[in-house]
This record gives structure tokens, C-alpha cells and sequence, in this order.
């Protein structure tokens, strides 16, 4: 009876965290990184984004903010069309194949310490699943996110989905290996390669890139850290634009621009399955959003280590997860500046960057890191 | 020929890409920053609230209407010219006599039906340009709209009173010869 028992609330505590985490969080997020992406962009150039839609028959704009709902009531009842010259089985699959693995990798992220409600003894932990490979999870299904693409292209039986499949695969594929090879140097710093783990160690000691705490109110930094910015800048420098490319976000985005691919990959797809692809391209931005914050950023935790991990107090275990949503809506917002700011890379100067610099580079650091290591060890 | 086209020395400041980067962020960001502040100006106009009326240009061409001459004749005598150069062919006429004992008899045609579907006009302006009895102008509102596409043909009545009495004009009937 009690296994029972343990099996049931086992099995009840993440489905609350999944249905509360995904459902009511980050596919909301998603719904509205798309009107904040179209808001912060027009700030950027001087105009003002879409500020009118409200609550539906009063005048009461709310900024805009009702935007995304009526964005998705279009969606859903839009004309969902397969036209006839497809391969009708790859062309449904690829849409689903685009969004799951960006919504799979959200089950390692750890987006708060622990949560101790008042009448409940543990604490919850706040991760969906805390895998001890965690990091290796994240790369091998995002990896897959590639299939989606490429069965797009391909299923579409069109010139201009086919090149904008391609291109994409190959660009995606590339940036994988330093995206891969940049977080090396982290896991070879914290010995760990599970993520709450990581970014306790970081909350005790100091963020990867600002390793500073404060006892009292004297900043406590040694040599060792400060040395290790050095290679940490770079690999945080690599992962950042490998990011950028492996979201296919501008400056990587030839895989679906206007102005050479009518609308690349995603051509073909109307109503549903267009807003699949289109949320799924924003999923994966903001769980890798997620990522940079946890392996760089310091994940939950309050800079300079101030406040606790959510063990003892409600308090602090709220204010973590405010701090990550924070830091994430704070990357987000990078990722639309630096849209909006650079041009595209063109398709060959896109591939050397990969592959002749990023790669070395890559390999160099972890060759640093060890160094360093090794010096203060 | 081949034209060899040179490509420009580029400093080694400019060669690592990272510092040109972010000098465009830098610009975006001061862009953004003034919007936020509230000092610079948006160039978008909220249309509802801002209209810019005033500011038309006096040959702005807006919906196309029929005139009266300063002593109530109707000016359009039914050549079909407008309805041959339209391009998206939105007039019809149908032309009619002008019966003996009337004033105007001289002039002998007149329209018996003008009908201008605005769903069609294009407002290219070319059945002003071609009339040659000043009888259609384009006025200087865009707002046409209607709620099923038989209130938005225009026939000849509400043409007429769209577009009033226009004084001025060439009055070639007028003189007596």
C-alpha cells in the first residue's frame, strides 16, 4: 500500500512541475517573446510595435498584450492546406520533429533552488528531472531538432524549401561541434555534469563569469578564478553564437530569409504547422537562453551569492525563480537586439566561421582551461 | 573588359568582426534607449487619433466624383472616354438623348447611367486626365468603405453629390455661336 503510495505521488510531482512549467510557462513565454521580439524591434528602429489589441470589443488596449492570443486564434483557424505535390507523411511529421526536442531539453533546466512549502516537510526540488548527464541529455536531443528541418526541405518537393533545408542542416550541424566543444571547459571547472549541481556551485562560489562573493560587504575573489575568465569569456563568447546558429536567428538565419528563399524551409506550411515551426524556433531560443544562463550566468542564483537556495525559507526559493525568469527574459532581449543590429552572414563566410575558427578556437580553450587548471591546482 | 573591382583595405581593427559588431549594438541600443526616454520622435502615426487630412497635397487623388457647372447642368456628356481609359474598367455608362425643348438640347447626349465600382477604381487618376468636358475630378477622400459590394458601386445620383458645383471651368455650351 505505501509503494503505492510513493509510486502515485512519485508520479504526481512531476506532472505538476512539467504541466506548471511547460504548459503555463514556457510556452506562454513563447507566445509572447514573438510580440516582444516585435515590440523591442520596433523601439530599436524608432517606431512603435503593435500597441492596440486589448481586450476583444472594449477599447481598452492593454499595450498590445492581447496580441498573441489573437496571433493564435489565427493560427487555429486558418485554412490548414497540404498541397498536393508533397510527400504527405514527412510533410505532417516534420513540424512535430521541429518542436518536441526543443520542448524536451526544458526537463534538466533547473529553474530554481528548491521550493519549501509551508506544510509539506521536503523541499521540491525545482527540475523536472535531475539527471546526473545532464548536459549530454540538452546535445543529444537538441540534435535532433535537425531531423525537423531537413524533413521540411524535403518534404516540401519545392526548389526553394530544398536549398533553405540543406543550408540549414549543414549550418546546424556545424555549429553543434563547438557548441559541444565550448562547454567543455565548464565541466572540467565544476567536475559535474549535472546542472543543479553546477549552478549550486556556482551560487557558493560565484558566478562563472563574475566570480566574486561577498562576505559581509568585502568582495572575496582568489587568483584562480580570475584567471579562468580568461578562457571562460571565450567559450562564453563561442556558445553564445553557436546558439545563434543552431536556432538558425539572425545573423545565421539564411536558411529562411526573405530575401533569397521565399520563406525557406517553412515555404509550404500554412496555419498550424507554421506556427509550429515559428514557435518551435522560439522555444528552442529561449530553453538555450536557459542554458547560457545556467552554465554562465549562475542559473538561479543572486549575483555575488547573496541569499539561499530555497531550502529553508519560501522566500529566497521564490526569489531564485524570479531571478532565473529574469536573466532568461534578459537574453532574450539580447538575442532580438543582435537581430535587428547586424546583417546576415552569407552562406560560405557562415561555414568557415564554423569550421576554421570557431572549431580551433574551441580546442585551443580546452587546451587553456587544462592549463590553468593544472597551474592552481 | 573585366573590370577588376578592389576591394576595400580593411584595418586589423576592423578584420576581427567582434569590434564592428559592437558598434552597431551600440548604435541600436543609444536608438533604443532615446525611444524609451521619450526624446526622440516616432515615426509611426496611430491613424484612428492622428489623421493627416490637413496636410494632403491639393493633388492627392482620392475617390473619383461627377460635376455641375455653376448653372446646374450636369457636365458629362457620355463620351465613354473615362470608361475606354480606365484601366481596371470600374465606370460603365449607358448614354441617352437629350430631347428636344430642353435648354440644353445643343448638347444632345448625356449619361443615362454612370455607375463607378470603387471595389474596381484603382485611383490612378486617368478619367480626370482624359475628360475632356472638366465633367470628373478625384477628390481628396480615401476612406471608401461599405459593407456588401452593391453599396460600394457608386451610381450617378450619389456621384453627383460627392461631387457638388464646381465654378471656373471651361464652359464651351455656354457661348452662344
Amino acid at each position: 500500500m505505501t509503494e503505492l503510495v510513493t509510486i502515485i505521488t512519485s508520479l504526481i510531482e512531476p506532472t505538476i512541475k512539467i504541466v506548471a512549467l511547460v504548459f503555463m510557462v514556457i510556452l506562454p513565454m513563447v507566445a509572447y517573446s514573438v510580440y516582444a521580439e516585435r515590440r523591442f524591434s520596433a523601439i530599436l528602429q524608432d517606431r512603435v510595435g503593435p500597441n492596440r489589441v486589448g481586450v476583444p470589443f472594449t477599447k481598452i488596449s492593454l499595450a498590445g498584450l492581447g496580441q498573441p492570443i489573437a496571433d493564435g486564434l489565427k493560427f487555429i483557424l486558418k485554412e490548414d492546406l497540404t498541397p498536393g505535390h508533397v510527400r504527405k507523411v514527412y510533410y505532417w511529421l516534420a513540424p512535430a520533429l521541429t518542436m518536441v526536442p526543443a520542448l524536451l531539453t526544458c526537463a534538466v533546466l533547473p529553474f530554481g533552488g528548491h521550493l519549501k512549502l509551508p506544510f509539506v516537510d521536503e523541499p521540491f526540488q525545482m527540475v523536472i528531472a535531475d539527471l546526473d548527464v545532464g548536459i549530454l541529455f540538452v546535445f543529444a536531443i537538441a540534435s535532433l531538432g535537425v531531423y525537423g528541418i531537413v524533413i521540411a526541405g524535403w518534404a516540401s518537393n519545392s526548389k526553394y524549401p530544398f536549398f533553405g533545408g540543406v543550408r540549414s542542416s549543414s549550418q546546424m550541424i556545424s555549429y553543434e561541434i563547438s557548441l559541444g566543444l565550448s562547454v567543455i571547459p565548464i565541466l572540467m571547472i565544476y567536475g559535474d555534469l549535472n546542472l543543479g549541481s553546477i549552478v549550486q556551485q556556482q551560487h557558493d562560489k560565484g558566478w562563472a563569469l563574475l566570480p566574486i562573493t561577498l562576505e559581509g560587504f568585502k568582495p572575496v575573489f582568489n587568483l584562480r578564478d580570475i584567471a579562468l575568465l580568461v578562457p571562460l569569456l571565450i567559450s562564453f563568447v563561442i556558445f553564445v553564437t553557436s546558439l545563434f546558429a543552431e536556432t538558425n536567428r539572425l545573423p545565421f538565419d539564411l536558411p529562411e530569409c526573405e530575401t533569397e528563399l521565399v520563406a525557406g524551409y517553412h515555404t509550404e506550411y500554412s496555419s498550424m504547422k507554421f506556427a509550429l515551426f515559428f514557435l518551435g524556433e522560439y522555444a528552442a531560443m529561449i530553453i538555450g537562453s536557459g542554458f547560457a544562463v545556467t552554465l554562465f550566468l549562475g542559473g538561479w542564483s543572486l549575483p555575488f551569492g547573496l541569499g539561499g537556495n530555497g531550502e529553508e525559507s519560501l522566500f529566497w526559493g521564490l526569489v531564485a525563480i524570479g531571478t532565473f525568469f529574469a536573466k532568461v527574459v534578459g537574453f532574450i532581449l539580447f538575442f532580438i537586439w543582435i537581430r535587428w543590429s547586424i546583417p546576415r552572414f552569407r552562406y560560405d563566410q557562415l561555414m568557415r566561421l564554423g569550421w576554421v575558427f570557431f572549431f580551433e578556437i574551441a580546442l585551443f580553450n580546452i587546451l587553456l582551461t587544462a592549463g590553468i587548471l593544472m597551474i592552481f591546482r | 573588359m573585366a573590370i577588376v573591382v578592389k576591394r576595400p583595405k580593411l584595418s586589423i581593427f576592423e578584420k576581427m568582426y567582434l569590434p564592428g559588431i559592437v558598434k552597431g549594438l551600440w548604435i541600436t541600443l543609444s536608438h533604443a534607449i532615446k525611444m524609451l526616454l521619450g526624446r526622440s520622435k516616432k515615426v509611426t502615426m496611430q491613424y484612428p487619433e492622428e489623421k493627416w487630412d490637413e496636410e494632403l497635397p491639393e493633388y492627392y487623388r482620392g475617390a473619383p466624383a461627377l460635376v455641375t457647372d455653376e448653372q446646374g447642368r450636369e457636365r458629362c456628356v457620355s463620351c465613354q472616354l473615362c470608361e475606354f481609359i480606365c484601366p481596371p474598367r470600374a465606370i460603365k455608362i449607358i448614354p441617352d438623348e437629350i430631347e428636344k425643348g430642353n435648354t440644353w438640347e445643343k448638347v444632345e447626349k448625356r449619361p443615362a447611367e454612370f455607375d463607378i465600382d470603387m471595389i474596381r477604381c484603382i485611383y490612378c487618376g486617368m478619367c480626370e486626365e482624359v475628360c475632356p468636358e472638366q465633367a470628373i475630378y478625384l477628390r481628396q477622400d480615401y476612406a471608401i468603405t461599405g459593407e456588401s459590394r452593391e453599396e460600394m458601386v457608386h451610381d450617378k445620383a450619389k456621384l453627383y453629390e460627392i461631387g457638388g458645383v464646381r465654378v471656373g471651368l471651361v464652359n464651351k455650351w455656354n457661348e452662344l455661336k
